[in-house]
């Protein structure tokens, strides 16, 4: 059906294991958001109807990235990267505060998150640069990269978001893993650092707000006090755990129905799935976006030049890492960072930027077979 | 072109580096799955109990107290509704802040507050902060309940004592348990906050009327908030008691004795039933059974005259002429004396260097038993008391159950002193002197008796020595099953003396009343027999006062102990009227009431056989 709508002359057939995929896990997220928000009252409509809305938005977003030539996107890059850095400056100075940290610019009765939006602008402008740039030393190889990164870096850390922020330096560390270093021991210790970030607390200590710190204590010792600042950590392995094999069945799960669990709609919605689907539910989950990433990995690997390459390499290392991130903090792996799951958490922003991510990694499929321009 | 070939390597380099990525991805997925794993399958159980800890609440629920009633039906001690408050501290998050808030809203102590909750225990379980909240708190603290998480309400009964101070003493009172009492095995199904009998009835018969607690389980949110009731295991209520005694009967002794000190018991010689068992003064037990202040308390507690002392069967003060009674037994059965031979009475009786005076200072002339017993005559029992030395006189004051418990079901009950040589070298370290022999002999020196027991003895003398544990349940209702358990009386041996002498002596004890020491006891309805009994207080000087003179704290006891019918015995008295002077003028008069009550009430109905 797909295929007959977009011009599909030329192209690779349009990959309906990849968009079933992807329903399947946004189907699961807006299952799990109905049922921890499902006796809230809220304001304009419940939390699942709107969250149906942002994914017929994404839907836009990703035909949108699918059918047009990923080229004259790339080529949009840095342009599209300074409109950021603008929306970035300008959240800080007139942007919406919501715990303790500015992230949002209010247009109208929504509210955007730039920084979400920047993780793939980034992309793009590393991908459009690597390809365009003879990389013949440390300084086009690293340094530049590190250069263009750095702005938009400093701005989403400075709201703070260290969750955006990690995920920033992410895919920068990706792509010098793929190109920018000629080792791969190297790559694999710039991989080994970023992992390591949110351990190396001592220089980033002071610029850290509050609530982080307390975060990071929490990481540090959970069981030490339940009612403060291990709070977040512990009620969610309690979740998860307490799901056990079989979990406690839709609208069963005590931790999250009971607000034990918070931010349950949003960065904890992993614990309400495992909560109420338990272990099956969870390697069913995790199976799913196994594939997905395989697919992505695939398109990777058999894209037709670098700039695809490039580009399906960056969105699957920030899927990958945003996945992985969000799933081992609410099991009390890693610190509590603040990082949504993909397709999964509630909001707009993320959602809309991660299917926008989703259409430009297939678009890069679609033009394997197709010619140089 | 070259440009293109490098392109084309350095693009497979890339795609073959994505090898990496792919591994990395499995290795980390896979170390995922093993967390998940961990947590759910392996820990499962324990973050299954951890997410059960963190939704429900075990709320108690307090049992009611079994009801009491006196031997006619009428109701002695109930159970009202009554609000208390509660606060869970595992759902409270700023417990300084919580304390100020009941503080303000309640008009309530800090520090009190802060006390209660510090009491040990865990912190799921609900701790009780005050009970008895009026109406208006109650509401004030449902109204702020969305602000008070970790807070609440429960309706609970509290004890109520419709006849206020009446039967004070022996209904007793309850109260929070205390530290002390829950560190005990009888306790042990008890919890802090938990009401049980203090004193009296409430106290000795506790375990029967406590019931038993029930609990809830309620789902509560993050807040503290209660959402639904999980389980409710209902509580179960104690069981009915059905005292012996009759209340009217009760409330005439205690008006009786009025603003006086002292105590009435009454029995039923024939089964040991305690038919009222008054003391004075007294205490409302509503007030006793609420939580005191620190100050209400120290007030009851050092009052002089002290109000919360059972006088029935703490009270312990010399007999006076009422142990002749016993005495007078001891000369028959021992052939010390016959009932027919004569002491010579002049007003004094010489032993070594002293004279040991008789109350009438001219003297009785010549007495035998019936005589000296009627009058009261002390020269006589010096003389029988010189000649049967102390040890025997002590065997048969200890026949007629004096010098031990009666065992009546009533917390720390006294057994009062009957010397003997034994007991003088245990006691006081010291060798009898024979001379205290002679005080003995009259109920005087090293003797002393609790009222009960006095009524106890001349229960037994009227009931021909058969004598009966001293009985304040006749019945038991239990609550579960309906059935109603008789509590049988209970024989407590025989006084060793033959049907021959307890005909003389009662028939001198009627004397008493017809002519003797005792006529303000005589009875229009009904024959009385008695004796009566004037214990000194304090040894005043030769010179005789008249007794509007002598201070009151310095005056006699007056005591009478009677029976009646004379021909069939229904019921036994003992009046103990402190410091009001003479058995015959003070006491007397309140035996008669007593008794003559009693008669007419029997003669116009039966006792009710409580039913379920």
């Amino acid at each position: 059906m797909l295929d007959r709508l977009i011009d599909n002359r030329g192209l690779d057939s349009f990959d309906y294991r990849f968009l079933a995929l992807v329903l399947a896990i946004l189907g699961i997220g807006v299952l799990s958001i109905h049922s921890v928000t499902h006796s809230q009252q809220t304001g304009i409509a419940p939390y699942y109807i709107k969250q149906i809305a942002w994914i017929l938005m994404g839907s836009a977003a990703f035909v949108f990235m699918l059918v047009s030539d990923y080229h004259r996107i790339a080529r949009m890059a840095y342009p599209l990267y300074g409109v950021v850095l603008l929306m970035l400056a300008f959240v800080l100075l007139e942007g919406r505060t919501s715990k303790g940290a500015q992230r949002w610019i209010a247009l109208g009765p929504f509210s955007f998150q730039p920084s979400e939006f920047a993780k793939l602008v980034l992309i793009l402008v590393l991908a459009h640069y690597y390809s365009k740039t003879p990389r013949v030393g440390w300084l086009q190889r690293v340094i530049m990269p590190g250069m263009l990164m750095f702005p938009g870096l400093v701005l989403i850390l400075k709201q703070p978001d260290l969750g955006s922020g990690l995920s920033f330096v992410a895919v920068y560390a990706a792509m010098l893993l793929m190109v920018g270093v000629r080792s791969k021991a190297l790559g694999v210790i710039l991989l080994l650092v970023v992992m390591l970030f949110p351990f190396a607390w001592e220089g980033v200590w002071g610029s850290l707000h509050d609530y982080q710190r307390q975060r990071i204590m929490a990481f540090v010792d959970p069981d030490y006090d339940p009612g403060g600042k291990g709070y977040h950590a512990l009620q969610s392995r309690i979740a998860i755990g307490s799901g056990e094999l079989m979990g406690k069945g839709l609208y069963g799960g005590t931790q999250s129905q009971l607000k034990f669990l918070p931010e349950g709609h949003t960065d904890f919605v992993f614990a309400v799935y495992a909560e109420e689907w338990g272990f099956l539910g969870v390697l069913l989950l995790l199976v799913l976006f196994v594939a997905l990433i395989w697919l992505s990995l695939e398109i990777a690997s058999k894209a037709k030049d670098q700039l695809g390459a490039l580009l399906a390499a960056g969105i699957v290392a920030m899927l990958c890492f945003c996945v992985v991130v969000n799933i081992g903090m609410t099991a009390g792996m890693f610190p509590i960072v603040g990082i949504p799951l993909p397709l999964m958490s509630y909001g707009g922003s993320a959602t809309v930027m991660t299917m926008a991510s989703l259409g430009l990694l297939l678009n890069v499929k679609r033009r394997r077979l197709s010619l140089f321009y | 072109m070259a440009n293109s070939s490098t392109h084309e390597s350095e693009l497979g380099e890339l795609q073959r580096r994505l090898m990496l990525l792919r591994v990395g991805l499995f290795l980390v997925v896979g170390l995922l799955a093993v967390r998940l794993w961990h947590l759910q399958i392996r820990e499962g159980p324990y973050y299954r109990d951890l997410s059960e800890n963190n939704r429900t609440r075990s709320v108690l629920l307090e049992p009611a107290r079994g009801l009491i009633y006196d031997r006619h039906g009428v109701l002695l001690a109930n159970n009202v509704p009554s609000f208390s408050l509660y606060v869970t501290l595992e759902d409270v998050k700023d417990r300084e802040g919580l304390v100020q808030n009941l503080a303000d809203l309640l008009g309530l102590d800090p520090v009190m507050i802060r006390k209660k909750l510090a009491v040990r225990g865990s912190k799921m379980l609900p701790k009780k902060i005050k009970d008895r909240l009026t109406l208006r708190d109650a509401t004030v603290i449902e109204s702020h309940r969305l602000d008070l998480p970790g807070v609440m309400i429960q309706v609970e009964s509290q004890r109520n004592y419709p006849g206020g101070m009446a039967a004070a003493h022996l209904l007793g009172y309850v109260g929070e348990i205390s530290p002390e009492q829950l560190e005990k095995p009888e306790f042990a199904d008890l919890h802090q906050g938990s009401i049980v009998g203090q004193y009296g009835v409430e106290k000795s018969f506790d375990r029967h009327v406590r019931g038993q607690a029930g609990q809830k389980s309620v789902e509560v949110d993050a807040l503290g908030h209660e959402k639904r009731t999980v389980q409710v295991d209902k509580p179960l209520a104690g069981n009915d008691l059905y005292l012996t005694i009759d209340i009217r009967l009760q409330k005439v002794a205690e008006d009786l004795l009025g603003e006086e000190s002292g105590a009435i018991v009454a029995l039923d010689p024939t089964s040991g039933d305690v038919l009222a068992m008054a003391s004075r003064p007294g205490f409302d037990p509503n007030i006793m059974s609420r939580e005191l202040t620190s100050k209400q308390w120290v007030e009851i507690v050092q009052d002089e005259r002290r109000p919360l002392n059972n006088r029935a069967s703490q009270g312990q003060y010399p007999p006076g002429s009422t142990f002749k009674v016993p005495m007078a037994v001891a000369a028959l059965e021992s052939n010390t004396m016959s009932p027919s031979s004569s002491v010579l009475c002049t007003g004094g009786y010489q032993f070594g260097k002293r004279i040991y005076h008789d109350w009438k200072a001219s003297g009785h002339g010549y007495v035998d038993l019936h005589k000296a017993l009627i009058q009261s005559c002390d020269v006589y029992f010096y003389t029988i008391g010189q000649r049967m030395g102390i040890d025997m006189m002590a065997e048969y004051a200890k026949d007629f159950g004096l010098g031990h418990e009666t065992g009546i079901e009533l917390p720390s009950e006294r057994v009062g002193s009957i010397p003997s040589t034994a007991w003088k070298l245990k006691v006081k370290k010291e060798a009898w002197l024979p001379g205290e022999t002679i005080s003995a002999a009259i109920g005087q020196g090293y003797v002393t008796v609790t009222p009960l027991q006095m009524a106890s003895m001349i229960g037994t003398v009227a009931n021909d020595g058969v004598s009966y544990r001293p009985r304040l349940v006749q019945a038991i209702m239990d609550r579960t099953t309906g059935n109603l358990q008789e509590m049988p009386a209970v024989a407590r041996g025989k006084a060793h003396a033959k049907p021959e002498t307890f005909r003389i002596i009662k028939e001198a004890l009627a004397a008493v009343v017809t002519e003797g020491t005792a006529t303000r006891a005589k009875s229009s309805i009904v024959t009385i027999g008695g004796k009566t009994g004037t214990a000194q207080v304090a040894a005043l000087g030769k010179e005789k006062k008249a007794e509007k003179d002598i201070p009151k704290k310095f005056r006699d006891h007056a005591w009478f102990v009677a029976f009646a019918p004379v021909e069939a015995p229904k019921i036994a008295v003992a009046v103990l009227a402190e410091h009001m002077g003479h058995g015959g003028s003070a006491a007397a008069p309140l035996a008669k009431e007593v008794i003559e009550t009693y008669m007419k009430q029997m003669s116009q109905e039966p006792t009710v056989v409580p039913h379920s």
